[in-house]
């Protein structure tokens, strides 16, 4: 069985890297960027498992990293949703473009 | 060694009811002000008076000399081992009598203060600023260290500010009470150097250290402030004189006196003990503390000399022509501090030529008695007449019996004339000159018989000269029925200063206070009398003459110096020449150009820097849009820069 070579994996995860980056910059609801975000730190996965995988296949250090980057990702949702709903408090909205006070 | 400490109390109390009139007095005190100010200063002038009692009579001295007592010492900051500004109190004999003329007098100026100020609005204010005064006086005179010195001398000139300022809303006084704080800073500036090069090259700041380390010819601190040298001087001379320039500030000496006479602005009280008996003594006092230091350098007691002689004249010929009596009794002030002066810089320390030194102190001592005596008797004119010139007085002599012999007391004092108290230290003064300088002698001998023509000048226009009766009725009232003398606190202090005036002179004072603390013989001698005694008294027939009744006389004598006469009017023009040199010479030629760097060069490059930055501010603040994916980008657009730079530029 033929092994999928490492650069199939790199594409993957850069692609996703960029889709989420495109979604940051283009949506204005926080929750889609809040899940852009998401899928740029799944890409940032990737490339920890991978490299582990194809580099250092006796250690399992990338591994760990990974399992970290899941659980601060939860973490930080929960703040995130936190933040959206009190900016839907005050603004009644979660656009980002209503909520631009604090320029000069 | 008995216990001196309670010596610290005396200047504490004035210090406490300055702050307790100072913060309260307005609200809660504003009667009782006085009452409770001279009773606090009447336990300092008990004290004071123990203090002396113990040093002079049971133990200051030791095997027949007066011994220099530090009863208190404190460190406060200390810059290196040795140079330190230290509190404390100084006991020896010029400290103890200083502590009696200041408490008296200042006790005296008190009592009377409690009619003459009477219904003044700032009443407590007033008492607050005389115990300030007081309590800094005080400070300085019982310093151990010449910093401590230099603290109170400010203290002092800071009261003496506000106490001229006091009727803050006559613009001639608020224009003295400024002309006084420039003039004594400006000299004070002078102390200040002086001061520093005396710790820099004795390495100590402590006046008994330091008198220790440069008057041994061989110390290291000697050698080194002798061989230093600037301008051809020494450095000792340099700081000796600059020292001096602080004292002649304060004690109004030639150049240094326009300030004296404006002074005069402020309550007659405050003239009689701030700018007659205390304060402007101070000077003499710093030399008289700085003494063997001072004997060790010829020139600047020569200089002491000639300034102190120099304006010993010019005051009293300035003196023969004023009309205000206040500035009359001003000059004559300036005068008899240059008697104090040239004294000291005629004397040696120690032993039979140390004479100079104890006249001085002497003269210091009887001065103050006489002089405040006619201040306040002034005073009590001026409350009468509500004028300070001599042609609305005249034939008061009647109205005013007992400030009439006062007075008179006080003028015989001063023109030195047996038994009162002037003639004395007087005499003293004119022995030691004799034996030194004959020169000074010369002028020594003329001044006194001017002070005695100006003094009975003074006295015959006030109390003689015209008819009282119809002076008041063509004045359109009767001074009389106004207030006449005043209240038994403004006639008190009169009668004990002029017993003062009469009796301080019988006090052997040779015995108590000399250059070297042993007790020194000296003795009147009658013959060398007569020529300063009849002088004045030639020149008192001639005031008589010419004052005594209404007549021409004096106004043939005023055609007959002419010039002279009119310069010495105004002042010799002294005020004038410094008005030229400030606004003619220095404003324009240093004050403008540097005012101008200030305002282009300075500011500028401030100002430059501000509106650069505000500029740029400017142009960018549109990056701070307030939009978060914007600065997500930039972050981006940074991480990828960084990056970049990284990996192909830095490897």
């Amino acid at each position: 069985m033929n092994e999928i070579p490492l650069t199939h994996i790199l594409f993957l995860s850069t692609a996703l890297f960029f889709i989420g980056m495109y979604g940051l910059f283009t949506r204005r609801n926080l929750i889609t960027m809040l899940m852009s975000i998401e899928l740029m730190l799944n890409s940032v996965n990737i490339n920890f498992v991978a490299f582990n995988k194809y580099l250092f296949p006796d250690k399992l250090d990338g591994l760990f990293f990974s399992l970290f980057i899941i659980t601060i990702a939860a973490a930080e949702a929960a703040v995130a949703i936190a933040i959206i709903i009190n900016l839907y408090r005050s603004h009644q909205s979660i656009d980002v473009d209503d909520a631009t006070e604090m320029k000069f | 060694m008995s216990n001196y400490l309670y010596i610290l109390w005396i200047p504490l109390l004035p210090l406490a009811t300055f702050v307790v009139l100072g913060l309260f007095g307005r609200k809660y005190f504003a009667k009782s002000a006085g009452i409770i100010s001279t009773a606090s200063l009447l336990t300092s002038t008990i004290l004071s008076f123990v203090a002396a009692k113990q040093y002079f009579f049971v133990d200051g001295k030791v095997n027949g000399i007066y011994q220099k007592i530090i009863a208190l010492k404190y460190t406060w900051l200390e810059f290196s081992p040795n140079v330190s500004i230290d509190m404390g109190v100084i006991v020896d004999p010029i400290s103890v009598m200083m502590l009696i003329v200041v408490t008296s007098v200042s006790l005296m100026v008190h009592v009377f203060s409690l009619g003459y100020m009477k219904g003044e609005e700032r009443f407590a204010t007033y008492y607050a600023f005389l115990s300030l005064f007081t309590f800094s006086m005080l400070g300085l005179i019982l310093s151990v260290n010449i910093f401590q010195v230099y603290m109170f001398w400010e203290l002092v000139g800071a009261s003496s500010f506000l106490l001229i300022g006091y009727y803050f809303n006559k613009p001639s006084a608020v224009a003295a009470s400024k002309k006084a704080f420039i003039v004594t800073r400006f000299a004070d500036l002078g102390f200040l150097i002086g001061i520093m090069i005396m710790g820099f090259y004795g390495g100590t700041l402590d006046i008994g250290l330091l008198i220790q380390k440069l008057t041994s010819v061989q110390s290291p601190e000697f050698l080194s402030i002798t061989s230093a040298s600037f301008l051809g001087a020494s450095m000792l001379t340099w700081g000796l004189t600059l020292i001096f320039m602080g004292g002649a500030g304060k004690s109004a000496m030639f150049p240094l006196h326009i300030w004296l006479p404006d002074a005069m602005e402020g309550p007659t009280p405050v003239s009689a003990l701030i700018h007659a008996a205390t304060m402007v003594v101070a000077g003499v006092y710093l030399v008289a503390r700085l003494f063997p230091i001072f004997s060790m350098d010829e020139a600047a007691l020569t200089i002491v000399t000639y300034v102190g002689a120099f304006s010993a004249l010019l005051a009293a010929i300035i003196a023969c022509t004023q009309t205000d009596i206040k500035r009359v009794l001003a000059y004559s002030t300036m005068s008899q501090i240059g008697y104090m002066m040239f004294a000291l810089g005629i004397s040696k320390n120690g032993g039979e030529a140390g004479l100079g030194y104890m006249a001085s102190m002497f003269h210091l001592f009887t001065h103050a008695f006489f002089k405040s005596l006619l201040f306040l008797g002034a005073g009590a004119v001026i409350h009468m007449v509500h004028s300070n010139e001599m042609k609305d007085m005249g034939g008061l002599r009647k109205l005013m019996p007992i400030t009439h012999a006062a007075f008179l007391i006080a003028c015989l004092a001063i023109a030195g004339i047996p038994p009162f108290a002037g003639f004395f230290s007087k005499e003293e003064i004119l022995t030691a000159a004799f034996h030194e300088n004959k020169l000074i002698y010369g002028v020594a001998l003329f001044t006194a018989a001017l002070t005695s023509f100006y003094m009975f000048r003074l006295y015959f226009n006030i109390f003689w000269s015209k008819d009282a009766a119809a002076k008041a009725h063509s004045a359109g009232h009767d001074h009389a029925h106004d207030h006449g003398e005043g209240s038994w606190t403004m006639k008190l202090p009169l009668i004990i200063l002029a017993a003062c005036a009469v009796g301080v002179g019988f006090i052997p004072f040779s015995q108590f206070i000399t250059s070297d603390g042993a007790a020194l013989e000296t003795h009147i001698d009658m013959i060398f009398s007569i020529a300063p005694v009849s002088l004045s008294i030639i020149a008192i027939l001639l005031s008589a003459s010419f004052y005594k009744n209404q007549n021409t006389k004096s106004d043939k004598a005023v055609a007959l110096f002419g010039g002279f006469y009119r310069a010495a009017y105004k002042k010799f023009y002294v005020d004038e020449l410094y008005l030229f040199i400030t606004k003619k010479i220095v404003f324009p030629l240093i004050g403008q150009p540097i005012a101008w760097a200030d305002r282009n060069i300075v500011d500028g490059s401030i100002l430059l820097l501000a509106n650069t930055t505000a500029k740029i501010s400017t142009a960018i603040k549109g990056l701070q849009s307030g939009k978060v994916q914007n600065y997500a980008l930039y972050f981006f657009g940074g991480v990828i820069a960084l990056s970049v730079l990284f990996i192909y530029i830095w490897k």
